[in-house]
């Protein structure tokens, strides 16, 4: 087992193990692990080859950064002529026209991708239930869910099937799966990686982020990934920072981290709670700051999220019209015929229940009553982010309300399910980096996410504490 | 209930999506629960006078100069294409006589 890349590609550098005998080492994993559901395409020939020229290029010395690096990506994420389902029926045939940026930076430093990860249609949900091609399965119980969107990608990593996976993070997907499955998921700032090549769901909200088993393989990876691309105009000019090397450093007297003393708590599970002052006190005594600090408007991220998205994702969804690409109905007499009973065809229920919602919400009479109010209180919610970073450098919350819950427990109860990302979906609106990382078991035995978040681009600050966390505490 | 199944027929219509009786009276509930909860930001006070956050990091329009580069060649754009005819998508009649 590789847990560490740093370890895993100075075997590779001595010529200890080859990069084909890490892909076969993977694929071995996957195969095993089937009955999890983890992955919706391997490509298993390709993997072997490109690790085969890798292996060249390592005894070379013109090997990447990335060199014989394991990564799966969730399948909203293009990679030319491979299909590009995104959970979804409507898209079951789709092959891909072009790399998606992030992906493609990873391929350019020699990063071997392996597959592609199951998700929740569209990405929207928070337990993979959703994707028309089955539920993922939690690893640790396989009655539970791995957590959404980016259920696929957790699992990956946690099972061992790869040292890497892409998700992405559109109200805690990367985060909450990654709490759920005991490993490390991190979303960037918005307009810190370019969104290039991501299926769109939520164009303000969504942003693409790494799983890993540690801190410093996230450090690596976002440092390949982030920094501005001409054909994402909200990627951000701004220099990527040396996240890796920087993130071992860490001067705990200099850092104050703040507690939310006004964070929505019903339905926080104790273990949850138990674990998060463990993990407080334990700062605490090694010389940190912890000082209160309020975000009077957090109660209110998931109802301004759920107007924002759903309306931005009836938006970004009626391309999906039978048209061009995508499922075609049988039945397609007339061009409205062919719309509409493609659509009703090709999409799951979720992903109609959220464009119905998001089309309600944008109808005459009905904008200036919840899109431009979810707007408003948007800002407000951002604000309280930029007066707590006043007091504070970092804010530690958890990152989900419970620890796995039952397949098929929540299915029928969309509210329910929506309340899972209460403590996930306020960066989103806020754009805030953040990291989920584990920190203990419930117990039955599950893993338990600990959030950290950071100012807007301070993406070292929260990588600093995590490691700091993870190899401490 | 705020959301009737009139409105449920109105918005499937224009959201070019068809559903069965059973499915509308589900989604009338659904989206009123929603709605409901929604509904509690209407307690926070003076929001008229918060300005809608529209862009997130503030960044204005980008710009680049208008020459031409290299595009998708015809047949990668319709290699998805459900229906194609030479050069062009092919799609029902539009209005059928």
């Amino acid at each position: 087992m590789y847990n560490d890349y740093a370890v895993l590609r100075s075997d590779l550098n001595s010529g200890k193990l080859t990069a084909v005998d890490v892909v076969k080492y993977y694929l071995a994993n996957i195969e095993k692990g089937k009955h999890l559901n983890a992955f919706l395409s391997v490509f298993k020939e390709e993997a072997k080859e490109t690790a085969s020229e890798v292996d060249k290029k390592i005894k070379n010395c013109t090997a990447g950064r990335l060199a014989g690096m394991v990564v799966a990506v969730k399948d909203v994420l293009s990679l030319k002529n491979k299909t590009l389902t995104c959970g979804s029926k409507i898209l079951e045939n789709f092959e891909a026209l072009y790399t998606a940026t992030a992906v493609q930076r990873l391929i350019d430093e020699d990063a071997i991708i392996i597959g592609k990860t199951n998700c929740d249609e569209f990405a929207m949900g928070s337990s993979n239930e959703n994707s028309a091609y089955g539920a993922v399965k939690n690893p640790y119980d396989h009655t539970r869910v791995p957590g959404g969107s980016s259920g696929g990608s957790a699992v990956a990593v946690a099972a061992d099937m790869c040292m890497v996976s892409l998700g992405t993070d559109t109200g805690g997907s990367v985060r909450q799966p990654a709490a759920l499955c005991g490993v490390v998921g991190f979303k960037p700032t918005y307009g810190r990686v370019s969104r290039f090549g991501l299926t769109a769901f939520a164009s303000s909200f969504d942003t693409i982020g790494p799983f890993a088993k540690n801190v410093q393989d996230i450090a690596l990876v976002l440092e390949v990934m982030a920094g501005w691309d001409e054909k994402d105009s909200t990627c951000v000019k701004k220099e990527v920072e040396n996240y890796s090397s920087a993130i071992g450093s860490i001067n705990e007297n200099e850092m104050t981290i703040g507690i939310v003393s006004d964070l929505p708590s019903e339905g926080l599970q104790k273990e949850i709670k138990d674990t998060t002052d463990k993990v407080i006190g334990f700062l605490k005594s090694n010389g940190y700051q912890i000082k209160p600090v309020e975000l009077p408007h957090a109660k209110y991220s998931i109802q301004t999220y759920y107007i924002l998205t759903t309306a931005e994702a009836s938006s970004n969804l009626a391309r999906y019209d039978g048209a061009r690409y995508g499922h075609r109905s049988k039945d397609s007499k007339t061009t409205e015929d062919m719309n509409v009973n493609s659509r009703t065809e090709g999409f799951g229920p979720e992903v109609k229940r959220r464009i119905m919602l998001g089309t309600y919400v944008l109808s005459a009479g009905y904008y200036d009553a919840y899109y431009k109010k979810a707007q408003r209180v948007r800002r407000l919610i951002k604000q309280d982010f930029e007066n707590a970073f006043k007091e504070v450098d970092l804010i530690i919350m958890p990152t989900t309300p419970t620890t796995a819950f039952k397949i098929g427990e929540k299915i029928d109860d969309p509210l329910s399910m929506y309340l899972n990302d209460i403590f996930t979906t306020s960066s989103n609106l806020s754009g805030n980096p953040s990291i989920s990382i584990p920190v203990g078991m419930d117990n039955s035995g599950l893993p338990i996410g600990l959030q950290i978040i950071g100012r807007d681009f301070d993406e070292i600050g929260v990588l600093k504490l995590a490691n700091y966390i993870m190899r401490n505490c | 209930m705020a959301v009737t199944i009139h409105d449920v027929e109105h918005i499937a219509n224009l959201a070019k999506l068809k559903f069965s009786d059973k499915e509308k009276e589900k989604l009338q509930v659904e989206l009123n629960k929603v709605l409901d909860y929604i509904d509690t930001l209407n307690e926070i006070p003076n929001l008229d006078k918060v300005e809608p956050l529209e862009n997130i990091n503030d960044t204005e329009n980008v710009f680049r100069e208008d020459v031409p580069e290299k595009c998708l060649a015809k047949e990668e754009a319709l290699k998805n294409a459900p229906d194609k005819t030479e050069n062009f998508f092919k799609v029902p009649k539009v209005i059928d006589k």
